[in-house]
């Protein structure tokens, strides 16, 4: 059968809303990570660390919303930022599952900011060179940052696992009890392999390694073990979220919702 | 293009490089944006328009908004109220783009300057020794990784015992 223009364009429009929903994925990362960090702001267990976790949380939201805007362009609907963070459901959310996970206790919050800012450190670096120059752009800036956020976050996970025996069970608790949503981190799909293909993403088994070896430096100094792997995939860069992520949407929207445009 | 009209164009980008050295950084306001290092490119149009084109220091510095109205506000008191003025985000600023003026400035204001560069690997070794500013000792200490703002880390003097804000080597 010979192909017509109309079956040739096809492949593309798939392309553009591949790429439209890679970089929401990393958009909404960053903004859920963001907004759970910013509920520690006035709880945090001392003033250096409230004050840690409100920068972390202003970083993340400032790379989702250039992600956003990136997003939002792409798709050309006339979305903006705000439309696409405070006016989308659930289910149209594409963030890490991991990333919507409730903060716990302070142990428990270091333990997923640590596999999240791992993660991204290795996104970013392989974003750095995407062949998509806005992307790659935002990616070196959000690098230099996420470097900080890793140093922090790695830190606290050392002090507190080689701390003392109480702080010790609770940080491997909460390893042990993250640890299933890792498997999402490194799962290709078809928008993954699209992207990687084109030269606009890393390619995700290449990223893994790198992070691999990352957490098992970490988790060594910290005197913690690496669990094992379960296979159940979590799917929340496919829109399927656990149950915590609709609580937290319904108080990050709820201005928005009750008073629509509202400004500043 | 004539010498003359390259002169005039030279004299205008200098004249809007001043107007820009008077806008304050709003979160550290002994700062200009120019010793802040965040001005990337003031260069005329071919339609005579000037281009001003500006970095973010942090993704979600929240000064970002308050610095763009203020560029806004002396271009058009200056004369260039047709200016364009635009976000750019590559190169990524670092603070290697602080300038030596600005490190002299923000030491007189009480603020500790980057101790490296980032792009020096001696970065990579951990955290760098920092000269108190109050009075030039080397024998501080981090108190916080983070600090007021995002640019800033809170740091202690063991010689004087002042406490005291560092920008941030990132």
């Amino acid at each position: 059968m010979n192909a017509t223009p109309a079956m040739r364009a096809a492949p593309d429009t798939a392309h553009e809303e591949a790429r439209c929903r890679y970089v929401l994925r990393l958009a909404d990362t960053s903004l859920v990570l963001g907004q759970r960090l910013g509920e520690w702001i006035g709880h945090a267990p001392a003033l250096e660390e409230d004050l840690a976790l409100a920068n972390l949380s202003l970083d993340l939201i400032g790379q989702a919303r250039l992600f956003l805007t990136y997003a939002g362009e792409l798709e050309g609907r006339g979305r903006d930022e705000d439309a696409l963070a405070f006016l989308r459901d659930a289910p149209e959310f594409v963030n890490l599952t991991l990333a919507e996970q409730p903060n716990g206790h302070f142990g428990h919050t270091i333990v997923r900011q640590w596999l999240i800012d791992a993660w991204q450190l290795e996104t970013y670096a392989g974003l750095e060179h995407s062949s998509d120059t806005r992307l790659a752009a935002i990616a070196a800036k959000a690098l230099r940052e996420t470097r900080y956020h890793y140093r922090f976050s790695s830190g606290w996970l050392v002090r507190l696992g080689d701390g003392t025996a109480e702080s010790r069970q609770r940080m491997q608790s909460a390893v042990d009890e993250l640890w299933r949503f890792t498997a999402e981190l490194f799962a290709p799909d078809e928008v993954d392999e699209r992207m990687a293909r084109a030269g606009i993403a890393p390619s995700l088994a290449e990223l893994e390694p790198h992070w691999s070896a990352r957490i098992d430096e970490a988790l060594r100094a910290a005197t913690l073990t690496r669990p094992a792997t379960l296979p159940y995939p979590w799917h929340g860069k496919r829109g399927v979220h656990t149950e915590h992520l609709g609580r937290l949407l319904a108080e990050m929207q709820h201005l928005q919702r009750t008073y629509p445009g509202a400004r500043w | 293009m004539s010498a003359a009209v390259r002169n005039m164009s030279a004299d205008r980008e200098i004249e809007v490089r001043k107007l820009l050295a008077g806008v304050p950084d709003p979160e550290i306001p002994v700062l200009s944006i120019v010793d802040l290092g965040i001005v990337r490119e003031v260069r005329e149009e071919a339609d005579g328009r000037m281009r001003v084109a500006i970095t973010p220091t942090y993704s979600g510095c929240p000064a970002t908004e308050v610095i763009r109205t203020l560029v806004r506000a002396a271009l058009d008191a200056g004369g260039y109220a047709d200016a364009i003025v635009e976000e750019v985000l590559s190169p990524p600023w670092t603070s290697d783009w602080l300038t030596e003026a600005g490190r002299e400035k923000l030491r007189a204001f009480g603020i500790a300057p980057p101790a490296v560069r980032v792009a020096s690997p001696r970065q990579l070794m951990g955290a760098p020794a920092v000269s108190c500013p109050r009075c030039a000792s080397r024998e501080t200490e981090r108190v916080s990784e983070f600090g007021s703002t995002p640019c800033k880390a809170h740091y202690r003097c063991s010689a004087c015992g002042e406490p005291f804000d560092y920008f941030k080597c990132h």
